[in-house]
């Protein structure tokens, strides 16, 4: 058990490689056989790596899921920003720029509806819920935006660590139902080609979100979508601390 | 040489990350604002110019080649290392708060992407015309 232990954690990143090939190799199988293809292989194993994730925050109790196990602590690399980062600029290899530039107005426009409209409800449900302090409704709507943009905006504005691990949780929730409802909802919201990825990228955001949704949908789809939802947390720091903040502060 | 081609990848992230990470201080953010976007116009401009040929093509295409495929995998161990406990423990608030921002984002997609289409009128008149 020793000898197993100590080569699985010098050798985390590889153990990775394998076992994420395994659970790949596992859902492609499953998609073909049980959902004769209709349910993407990729959906599959992106859903299992969120149950895998769950349970390995609820025996570890941190907070990187199955990386917390110290044996699989190469997932967190694997599955970490950089690496992430590096591959999904790898998915531009071939793009047209002609495809970006017609979304091109489409696609900003997105990013300030989508900041704008999650934040609105996310602040509306903070009210529904009883909160009437202008900061607390202003990180809880942040939160909704992104799981970044709730504990930036929070900090900034000087809102309770209760409030901000809730904005961190509505984020997270929000990221999590992007990866699992895009593939479910594609074709009835037009998802399937360049133009519309990049306006549900900019409207979406959640660059965990967006980048494992597409990849359920449509692999061809990630570049743009990754192409817009890349501004957006950034976008949603600008506003959030700034104008939302004043303008729910004239509200309430 | 596949590396070529790693190497040209590696620096449009690098340069894309360092910009996007400047825009952050200019704009007085605490985030990157944009650093991936902007690598992937990098890249999309040397996978289309000629200029960049030798870095793009042949062997050091197979170099980015690998890491766009690996992308799916990349996102897979992404997932499993999501905070889903922590989004489990947010309790009804944060979940509805997830959810209605979610649904209400899905919905506006059709209606943004109407937005520089070419022929918008054409399409009017079709809906017009079914029954």
């Amino acid at each position: 058990m020793d000898i197993i232990n100590t080569v699985f954690v010098r050798n985390n990143l590889i153990v990775a490689f394998a076992l994420v090939g395994l659970v790949i190799w596992v859902s492609y199988f499953l998609a073909d056989k049980l959902t004769k293809g209709r349910i993407h292989g990729s959906a599959i194993a992106i859903a299992l790596g969120l149950v895998a994730a769950y349970y390995g925050g609820v025996v570890s109790g941190g907070n990187t899921g199955l990386a917390d196990v110290a044996m699989l602590g190469g997932i967190g690399l694997m599955g970490g920003g950089m690496l992430r980062d590096f591959a999904i600029v790898a998915t531009a290899f071939g793009v047209h720029l002609s495809e970006l530039k017609k979304a091109g107005l489409a696609g900003v426009i997105s990013i300030f509806a989508g900041v704008i409209v999650s934040f609105v409800v996310g602040a509306a449900i903070a009210v529904m819920f009883g909160y009437t302090d202008a900061a607390e409704i202003t990180t809880i709507g942040a939160g909704a935006v992104t799981y970044i943009v709730g504990p930036v905006t929070g900090e900034a504005i000087g809102a309770s660590n209760e409030v901000i691990t809730l904005s961190v949780a509505a984020g997270l929730v929000k990221s999590i139902l992007v990866m699992i409802g895009t593939p479910l909802v594609a074709r009835l919201i037009g998802l399937d080609n360049p133009q519309s990825a990049m306006v549900f990228g900019g409207l979406m955001g959640t660059t965990s979100g967006v980048a494992a949704g597409l990849a359920a949908t449509d692999p061809k789809l990630v570049p743009y979508g990754a192409m817009t939802a890349t501004f957006y947390t950034g976008v949603g720091c600008l506003l959030g601390p700034s104008i939302l903040f004043f303008i729910v502060s004239g509200i309430f | 040489m596949i590396v070529y081609g790693v190497a040209l990848l590696s620096a449009c992230l690098v340069v894309g990350m360092l910009i996007g990470e400047a825009l952050g201080v200019a704009l007085n953010v605490q985030a990157n604002v944009g650093g991936v976007g902007i690598a992937m116009l990098f890249l999309v401009y040397a996978s289309n110019s000629e200029k960049f040929k030798t870095l793009t093509q042949g062997a050091a295409g197979d170099g980015i080649k690998f890491w766009s495929a690996m992308y799916i995998p990349i996102v897979v161990a992404m997932a499993a290392r999501q905070d889903v406990a922590g989004a489990v423990d947010g309790g009804l608030l944060a979940l509805l708060a997830g959810v209605a921002a979610v649904v209400v984002s899905f919905a506006l997609v059709p209606v943004l992407s109407k937005i520089g289409k070419e022929h918008p009128v054409d399409e009017k008149i079709a809906e017009e015309d079914a029954p």
